[in-house]
């Protein structure tokens, strides 16, 4: 058996871990009601921009548009948007997952990092990289995102890339998150026409050139979207990463607090059986 | 007076106006709009510019720099990337961006013509919503 004194070393040292997991789980929690409050104001913002962009492009019909359609590179541009910290559970690691396990062949990808996390381990799988944007990963802005869409946008208009996809952390809820892969281009024309009257919108300047405008900006808010969503997810599955440390934590500390009591009655027991047979050798 | 219609300006950080207003004129890729309640159905792109909001008597302004707009007849959705009312406007860093894109538009050396001037329409935008105060 472990001596006392390694029992009570290892209790402590198992408690200070959990201080600090305790404390990481609070910090998580007031990021994640922050990002989540973000995650909800910017909500009527994307939803009036996907109706528009919807009703756009069902009154374009098939018009053939750079945007709307393949252009002959077959190379695909991935914006991997993940943490630049770890301690969160499965959240960087699913990601990677998720791209990796893709039907895509490695060659034919170009990743764009948001996140450390992402970036370093698709330099060391040895995949192309574009343009690093981690540092927008801690706080993301809107200015991020334009400077994200634009790169990309460029790229594919330049014929760099033939495809562009974001793969980010969806956020349901504090304990489901869903790693998602979404196209951003080129954009699927929705056979459904919807009804509403939303649909007989007219342009200005002409359909064609709004689309021009105003697709960029749709990707913008998607990516902006994606980043906002994923920072949710990060904080909430840091917090339940850590919230599992601290309980794993308790347990560890209640069976060594078991241990060392045992420990602690043997010893007392040993010394006294020493004591009475020495004082019997005596009489 | 004509009836009101409803205007809500969002961006992508928050929800910056929602009420009833009277009338709402802004600069877009066409030229300066005035809108009422009661216009044809119409999608326009946001220029850089001053977007003045009238309600009776009160009139607002604020410098509006991107996005697009959605007019119906009974409410009118900003989608705006970028607004400010003129009490969150640096006047100082507009006036010194505005210095700054002038310089490289007078230069037009191995610069982005486009973004400059983009750069120069907001920076004026700003400085005009701003002494609108």
């Amino acid at each position: 058996m472990a001596s006392m004194r390694d029992i009570k070393r290892r209790k402590s040292s198992v408690q200070s871990t959990q201080q600090i997991t305790k404390a990481m789980k609070l910090v998580s929690t007031v990021k994640l009601q922050r990002a989540k409050g973000r995650a909800e104001k910017s909500k009527t913002y994307f939803n009036c921009m996907y109706e528009t962009v919807v009703s756009m492009l069902s009154k374009a019909g098939d018009i053939s548009h750079p945007y709307l359609k393949a252009n002959n590179s077959t190379k695909k541009a991935v914006i991997v948007i993940t943490g630049s910290r770890g301690l969160a559970g499965g959240y960087n690691s699913n990601i990677i997952k998720l791209v990796r396990n893709n039907d895509w062949n490695k060659d034919d990808l170009i990743i764009y990092p948001v996140g450390s996390k992402g970036r370093d381990t698709f330099a060391r799988l040895g995949y192309e990289m574009g343009e690093d944007y981690s540092d927008a990963v801690e706080e993301p802005i809107y200015a991020d995102a334009m400077k994200i869409s634009s790169q990309v946008l460029d790229d594919f208009a330049t014929g760099r890339v033939g495809e562009i996809y974001v793969v980010y952390t969806g956020f349901k809820n504090t304990v489901t998150h869903i790693p998602t892969c979404l196209k951003l281009l080129p954009i699927k024309i929705e056979d459904e026409r919807s009804e509403d009257d939303k649909a007989v919108l007219d342009f200005e300047p002409e359909t064609e050139d709004a689309i021009d405008l105003i697709i960029p900006k749709y990707i913008t808010s998607l990516i902006y979207g994606a980043m906002i969503e994923s920072v949710a997810s990060e904080n909430a599955a840091r917090m339940q990463a850590m919230d599992n440390a601290t309980n794993n934590a308790d347990e560890i500390i209640s069976s060594l607090s078991l241990l060392y009591n045992r420990a602690r009655q043997s010893a007392i027991t040993q010394e006294l059986t020493e004591i009475i047979a020495g004082a019997q050798a005596i009489s | 007076m004509a009836e009101k219609f409803k205007l809500t300006i969002v961006t992508p950080d928050r929800e910056f106006f929602n009420e009833e207003a009277d009338m709402v004129e802004f600069n877009t890729t066409e030229g300066e709009i005035g809108v009422y309640a009661g216009h044809a159905p119409l999608t326009v792109i946001v220029k850089p510019g001053i977007l003045t909001i009238t309600q009776g008597d009160t009139v607002r302004n604020a410098a509006l720099h991107a996005g697009f707009v959605q007019i119906l007849p009974q409410e009118i959705t900003i989608l705006a990337e970028i607004i400010e009312w003129p009490g969150e406007i640096d006047e100082e860093r507009a006036e010194a961006a505005r210095q700054r894109a002038e310089g490289r538009l007078a230069e037009r050396s191995g610069i982005d013509v486009a973004r400059a001037e983009a750069a120069l329409m907001r920076s004026i935008a700003r400085i005009n919503a701003a002494k609108m105060k």
